[in-house]
């Protein structure tokens, strides 16, 4: 059972603790929670993952549809990433259509996976100017304690490797909807993964509880793949002194590294 | 799989008496009896957050359910000041079925989020909570018919889980119909894609586990004689489920004492 808010003397109890640079479930301050990877595991999705940080969890869904090509990018795919925060998933989320959290998440995720070129849109084709390949990818939440982004863009990228194309009758010019042919999405080897660093007084952390996530002043999430960022949002109202920025720099590499580690074990 | 060649492969032996359902057999695709359900499994505690939670999968159908409350009701408008509210919302995940549907509510969910309601309250007992609210929040992970059955299942697990106190517990199934022959739990094809003879009938049942309706749909077209044989064959099958449900809650508290 979570809390609506956490309270006062948690946070402060966090913040002397993280000036000890101590978390309370023992972890180091760039230290993430256990992983756990399952792809599949929707039947009707043409790809689909569920991830689990610590007690955190999503599920994401791929899907994908015939659609118009815009008009600025004729002979290229479409991609739309939709993310919902289920009331189910935690007593903080109400039902009604997404709000700002959850349009938020859709949209990081959404830059994090489009601008590094993670999938080839020029493949996803049919007829230029006429008909192209729509990628969905939607998120769901299933339990919130803290780093949903993070676990959306893992989430994301398991079920995009996951996918397997859906058979299209070129004659009739539709998609045979629950039949897959046995191709994968045209994307690349090297994955874009998502990191989000929280500024707690003068400490950065990763992967924050939904206690930590509370106490949390600011946070960049920076979106990058083998060294090359590709994405970053900055979220929250305080400011972050330029060097404390360069320090988040500087812990990305190894983050990264310690991550990806972490993904390529979850998904043996 | 192209659909003449699924229909090919659905037969149907009548025995000699044509109207005699009870000595009507149905070859069905799934390879399953006409009063056999599909195999069935549940788990009670998925969601950390939530007071209670549960998830319930029959065959390819899978349902999981959080309750939240009994808290404050906002709206404060809609408080009963004699006793609490049920509050239950029923959704299917964009990607749950072959064909993505567009995420959040529409006319459908709305409907089953009310009926699942219905199918509940009856053995909930919030009396002694007035001017509060229990949210009960179902989705459908995958899809492949029957999701307000399974939904209605999980939902009921995870109330007794979040200990909402209940006189009793309720158990779902759809009977149904294909052709003349009554039959358990359609799936999917045999629901939307199934077209011999009178097509197919279907009929969501909620029993309490003293037997009692809480909730009955019916969609396409029986007889009132072969609606109480297919009462009778859902009642049965309900008794199964009820074993499965009050095991998983069983489980949970083993797990508890561990």
């Amino acid at each position: 059972m979570i809390e609506q808010t956490t309270s006062n003397i948690t946070k402060k109890r966090i913040q002397e603790y993280l000036e000890q640079g101590k978390r309370f479930d023992g972890r180091e301050l760039n230290e993430f929670r256990d992983l756990s990877i399952e792809t599949g595991v929707s039947k009707n999705a043409d790809g689909s993952a569920r991830v689990k940080i610590g007690n955190t969890e999503v599920l994401v869904g791929v899907k994908m549809n015939v659609g118009t090509p815009y008009s600025d990018s004729p002979g290229k795919g479409n991609m739309m990433v939709t993310s919902e925060l289920l009331p189910l998933s935690s007593p903080r989320f109400e039902n009604g259509p997404p709000k700002f959290p959850a349009i938020e998440v859709a949209r990081v995720i959404d830059r994090g996976i489009r601008e590094c070129g993670f999938i080839d849109f020029d493949k996803l084709c049919i007829k230029e100017g006429e008909k192209v390949w729509t990628v969905f990818i939607d998120i769901y939440s299933i339990n919130d304690d803290g780093n949903l982004l993070d676990a959306a863009g893992i989430g994301a990228v398991a079920a995009l490797r996951n996918a397997k194309i859906p058979k299209y009758d070129e004659e009739e010019e539709k998609v045979l909807f629950g039949e897959l042919t046995d191709k994968s999405l045209p994307i690349k080897k090297d994955f874009p993964i998502s990191i989000t660093f929280h500024k707690v007084g003068k400490n950065i952390i990763v992967d924050p509880t939904r206690e930590e996530e509370d106490v949390g002043e600011t946070r960049i999430t920076i979106g990058s793949s083998n060294g090359i960022i590709s994405s970053m949002q900055k979220g929250n109202s305080e400011a972050i002194e330029v060097e404390e920025f360069e320090k988040v720099l500087d812990m990305l590499d190894k983050t990264w590294k310690d991550i990806f580690k972490k993904i390529e074990k979850a998904v043996k | 799989m192209d659909p003449n060649t699924k229909m090919k492969k659905i037969q149907i032996n009548m025995q000699e008496n044509k109207h005699n359902i009870k000595m009507a057999e149905i070859k069905r695709q799934s390879g399953r009896k006409a009063d056999e359900i599909r195999p069935i499994s549940a788990k009670v505690g998925i969601i950390p957050n939530a007071n209670g939670s549960a998830m319930f999968q029959s065959g390819n159908t899978i349902a999981i359910a959080a309750v939240y409350g009994p808290k404050e009701h906002h709206p404060r408008n809609q408080r009963n000041p004699a006793k609490g509210t049920l509050r239950c919302t029923y959704n299917m995940m964009s990607f749950s079925v072959t064909d993505r549907i567009r995420p959040g509510p529409n006319r459908r969910s709305t409907e089953i989020s009310k009926i699942t309601e219905w199918a509940l309250e009856p053995v909930v007992m919030l009396e002694d909570y007035p001017g509060m609210v229990v949210d009960v929040h179902i989705h459908m992970t995958q899809a492949d018919a029957g999701t307000r059955c399974a939904g209605i299942n999980a939902a009921a697990m995870a109330l007794a889980h979040a200990g909402i106190p209940m006189k009793n517990m309720v158990s779902s199934i759809a009977a149904g119909k294909l052709d003349k022959t009554i039959v358990l739990d359609l799936d999917k094809y045999e629901d939307s894609e199934f077209e011999d003879g009178e097509g197919s009938t279907d009929i969501p049942i909620t029993f309490t586990n003293d037997g009692k309706l809480t909730h009955i749909q019916v969609d396409g077209h029986i007889t009132t004689e072969q609606l109480k044989q297919a009462m009778k064959m859902a009642r049965e099958a309900s008794k199964k489920i009820y074993e499965v449900q009050k095991q998983a809650l069983k489980d949970s508290l083993v797990g508890d004492l561990k």
